[in-house]
């Protein structure tokens, strides 16, 4: 593989990072006595290589020491192929000071507001090559593009931190695509609202403590499918494998095709094909070299999939892994990943959705994150909220933070807004596996609205 | 002039044996070859990283090995600095024509930024103190012996009628740094770390180590650990949500203060993000915490020096609960009138510094001690998805995980299902009523530091989940 990767931030005017890297290394995954091995090396030389390989195999010599069942690896066609992720602008090509001079004028249209006590704007770029070749027969060669950009202003007063972050937190939004990306945000139509945004959060009613009425903005919708939706389907978790680090899941194996995960509003797939979208999740083959696919995942409130790889596809009756076998980097084993996990758009208009709405609280932009071990419970925070009443967008809230169990929020969906609304959102840091790896992830969603809910919690007093 | 290194002499093996990293003098010649040619293609002034790693991780999971990982990797940074602007381009090609394309991008992108008004010369040369902390037994520990020690962990969990994952993991690195001022800086160390989930029935456990050396723990005590301990997990009742007695281990503890280290960077107060704007001098915390910045402490790892090449200095942060110091990089120590305390991060980059090698005073109890001392609590072996609710209070949400007891009458009286959580760090700071000496802690949301179990008293617990 070989990696490069540009990241430049500004910061209260000046530049803050501006640091480009590359990396070119082999990552060698061997059978050997029927366990598995894994070397990696930056070692690009015919001795350098065939040293990684054979260290593979003394690795996977030793794995058997400690091996009490077979692998079963589900049959694969072999492929030789080559692909390149679309894009229209390469961002490498775009000169720095056009990217510089953005970010600093996105900063400075932040910082003219009174009050804003922090500012922050960056841009990041990959672009990722892959040469994938296994014993079966397969060569493929393919090539990612990958953007992300994204502002941020902070607010310190009294007691209180606030921030606001356009379009969307850590970082912004990140897409399988060239500098259109940054394009297409407008940066610095948005700046100026969320810096206000900032500083009007001091003076905004707190957030209540209640069971209620919740709309939930597209990017923190897309992060509360990631939790609570596309890690509990991995099958690795499921089957104990992430047990002492990422933890396991609450979809034990008898819940596929039984468990009412959903309301009947409610579909969600793994879409690793660009036809998706130009999602983070989005390939033509994953690194097992099993080409890109479409799993239903919930179907009308139903569980019906998980995402598997070609050792544990037939645990669940497959006879075809889906696809999901993805690495960080050419030193980091490949294991099973989230593609594009979304959730397909509903029917509502998103106005005629406000309008339905007699009260409940509109929650956008993630803040924190958290959930147990097994996907179970989970507790979420924005950066900002609103109350809506009679079918009208009303107060701003500070500190909103919704909570709930898994299965009884996703039951309690009773409206998602259209195609107009939706957004194939993407999560950059989703962090698996010992050693750590780093992926990015899809997650498609438009507004949606749940019933109730349990509000408030993050700051409740008893 | 030829910088890469000669073939057939690195990466040193011995037949399928552990790669060594370069030695010293050669990982010198390396760093002044880069300057060399950085100055040759035009830098004013460049600065070099070297950071080499050779790793191994053996993890298992259902009582077998599963996943097994060796990794080596050398990689070459270079910052160069030009007029009043810098940027950095990393790279692991060490031919001369990368090495001169890396030199060349770094001069290419700190042309395309207005001045740094804040950008400082690089520094001379330095005096740093000696650390030893590399293990020759822990950088040649094979994948056979980690395997074997698993195997007895998993043979354990079998023979018991529970399910064993985790990690056995071992590897040495060394980072160095130079530049064209003359300075030179390098460090190496050796690591090693075991961790273990005990899984029975619905219920689970957990011990982990982490340490310099593959000496510091035994990998079947802490099978035992967690063992016993999930067998103590069956069973959990449910508890109403509310405020507890908790007594929290070490790597709970470590878990939850982890989040506090940025707060205590100049930068961060500068930016006004620090939970410890306007705090600074003031009580804090209870009159029983007191937290130094300790590179140097025996159960810490580290290098010497910081991501600018200064050398650490031991910081007092909090002196009996009240906020005493900040650390400061170049940068911020010359904005505030300051010496460097040597915690600056790599440059560029937008968040300055901050401390990495905690150190809290702890205290003389044992966690035995402190059920004895319990009327009605919780003993709370970890916590889990950390995250940051409220910057200011410094509000963390999380919840437990692998064995949360139920203390009765000093004695542990049953499991209990985990909770989250959502409290202020700043005020279970001033609710801490026992101590254990500090220990190593090690825990999966912070990196290791050196803190005690506590017990704390009205730690708030919101929900309770179904397990």
């Amino acid at each position: 593989m070989h990696l490069r990767h540009r990241n430049l931030t500004t910061k209260n005017g000046q530049v803050g990072t501006l640091a480009q890297s590359e990396s070119l290394g082999i990552g060698i995954r061997v059978l050997a006595n029927g366990a598995w091995g894994f070397a990696s090396t930056d070692r690009m030389t015919r001795e350098g290589v065939m040293h990684c390989a054979a260290q593979a195999v003394a690795i996977a010599r030793a794995s058997a020491l400690a091996k009490r069942t077979e692998i079963k690896m589900a049959a694969e066609d072999f492929y030789i192929d080559s692909w390149q992720s679309p894009f229209r602008k390469d961002p490498f090509e775009i000169p720095l000071e056009t990217q510089v001079a953005l970010l600093l004028a996105a900063d400075t249209e932040m910082r003219r507001v009174k009050g804003v006590t922090l500012t922050e704007a960056g841009m990041d770029f990959r672009k990722i090559d892959s040469w994938f070749a296994s014993s079966i027969g397969s060569r493929i060669h393919q090539s990612k593009l990958i953007s992300g950009c994204g502002i941020a202003a902070t607010s310190f007063r009294g007691d209180e931190i606030q921030k606001r972050s356009y379009p969307s937190s850590f970082g912004g939004q990140y897409a399988l695509q060239g500098y259109e990306l940054v394009d297409s945000l407008n940066l610095l139509k948005h700046a100026q609202r969320i810096a206000e945004e900032s500083v009007a959060l001091h003076s905004a009613v707190q957030c209540p403590e209640k069971t209620g009425t919740l709309i939930l903005g597209g990017s923190q919708l897309g992060l509360q499918i990631h939790e609570s939706v596309g890690h509990p389907i991995e099958l690795d978790r499921v089957l104990g494998q992430e047990a002492n680090f990422a933890g396991t899941s609450f979809l034990t194996l008898e819940k596929l095709n039984h468990l009412k995960y959903a309301s009947e509003i409610v579909n969600v797939v793994a879409d690793a094909r660009i036809e998706h979208g130009p999602g983070l999740g989005s390939f033509a083959y994953d690194d097992e070299g099993v080409p890109a696919q479409r799993t239903d995942i919930i179907k009308d409130g139903q569980f019906r999939g998980y995402l598997s790889n070609r050792e544990t596809a037939h645990l669940v009756g497959l006879k075809r892994s889906s696809g999901t076998m993805r690495t960080e980097s050419w030193n980091r084993l490949p294991m099973i990943r989230m593609t594009n996990v979304s959730l397909l758009p509903g029917t509502w208009d998103y106005d005629n959705l406000i309008a339905d709405t007699d009260d409940a609280i509109f929650m956008e932009t993630n803040r924190s994150w958290s959930i147990d071990d097994r996907r179970y419970q989970f507790q979420f925070s924005t950066e900002i909220g609103w109350e809506i009443k009679h079918g009208k967008k009303t107060r701003m809230l500070k500190n909103p933070s919704y909570s709930g169990i898994t299965t009884e929020f996703w039951n309690s969906c009773d409206a998602i807004c259209n195609v107009d609304q939706w957004v194939l959102w993407g999560t950059p840091n989703c962090g698996k596996g010992q050693p750590m790896q780093t992926m990015g992830t899809g997650h498609g969603a438009s507004p949606a609205r749940f019933k109730n809910v349990k509000i408030g919690m993050a700051f409740a007093k008893e | 002039m030829t910088v890469t290194r000669k073939a057939g002499k690195s990466p040193k093996q011995a037949g399928l044996g552990n790669p060594q990293l370069m030695e010293e003098p050669e990982t010198r010649k390396l760093i002044h070859k880069i300057v060399a040619l950085a100055k040759r293609t035009g830098a004013e002034d460049v600065e070099v990283h070297i950071d080499e790693v050779a790793e191994a991780l053996t993890r298992f999971a259902n009582n077998e090995i599963h996943q097994n990982v060796a990794e080596r990797g050398l990689t070459m940074s270079v910052r160069t600095i030009q007029d009043g602007r810098t940027a950095r381009v990393t790279t692991n090609r060490d031919d001369e024509d990368s090495l001169r394309g890396a030199i060349e991008s770094a001069m290419s992108l700190a042309k395309s930024q207005p001045k740094n008004p804040r950008l400082l010369p690089l520094p001379g040369k330095q005096r740093y103190r000696r650390v030893r902390r590399f293990d020759p037994l822990t950088a040649r520990l094979s994948a056979d012996e980690r395997a074997k020690a698993v195997r007895r962990a998993c043979d354990l969990a079998v023979s018991r009628g529970q399910i064993a994952a985790g990690i056995f993991a071992s590897g040495q690195k060394q980072t160095a740094i130079g530049n064209s001022r003359g300075l030179f800086a390098a460090y190496r160390d050796t690591h090693a770390e075991f961790s273990i989930t005990m899984q029975q029935g619905t219920a689970a456990s957990w011990a982990k180590a982490n340490f310099g050396s593959v000496k510091g723990f035994e990998t079947q005590a802490l099978a035992e650990r967690a063992s016993e301990k999930a067998r103590m997990a069956q069973n959990p009742v449910e508890l109403a949500a509310g405020k507890y007695t908790v007594i929290l281990e070490p790597s709970a503890v470590l878990d939850l203060v982890g989040f506090l280290f940025y707060d205590f960077s100049a930068t961060a107060i500068e930016d006004k993000r620090s939970c410890l704007n306007d705090r600074v001098g003031k009580a804090v915390f209870g009159e029983n915490i007191s937290i130094a910045d300790d590179a140097y402490h025996p159960l810490q790892l580290g290098a010497p020096f910081d991501g600018e090449g200064m050398p650490r200095q031991r910081i007092t942060l909090v002196d009996r609960g009240v906020v005493r110091n900040l650390v400061y990089s170049r940068s911020s120590a010359k904005a505030h009138g300051k010496k460097p305390t040597g915690h600056g991060f790599a440059l560029p980059n937008e968040y300055g510094e901050a401390p990495m090698n905690l150190v809290f005073s702890g205290g003389n109890s044992s966690v035995d001690d402190m059920v004895r001392s319990t009327d009605r609590g919780l003993l709370v072996t970890r916590l889990w998805y950390i995250r940051e609710v409220d910057p200011y209070e410094k509000i963390m949400t999380g919840m437990t995980r692998d064995g949360l007891y139920l203390v009765e009458k000093g004695k542990i009286a049953s499991a209990a299902r985990n909770f989250r959580f959502n409290q202020s760090i700043l005020e279970m700071l001033r609710n801490v009523e026992l101590m254990g000496p500090a220990v190593r802690a090690t825990g999966e949301e912070s990196f290791e530091m050196v803190v005690p179990a506590m017990k704390i008293r009205d730690f708030h617990f919101s929900e309770v989940t179904r397990f």
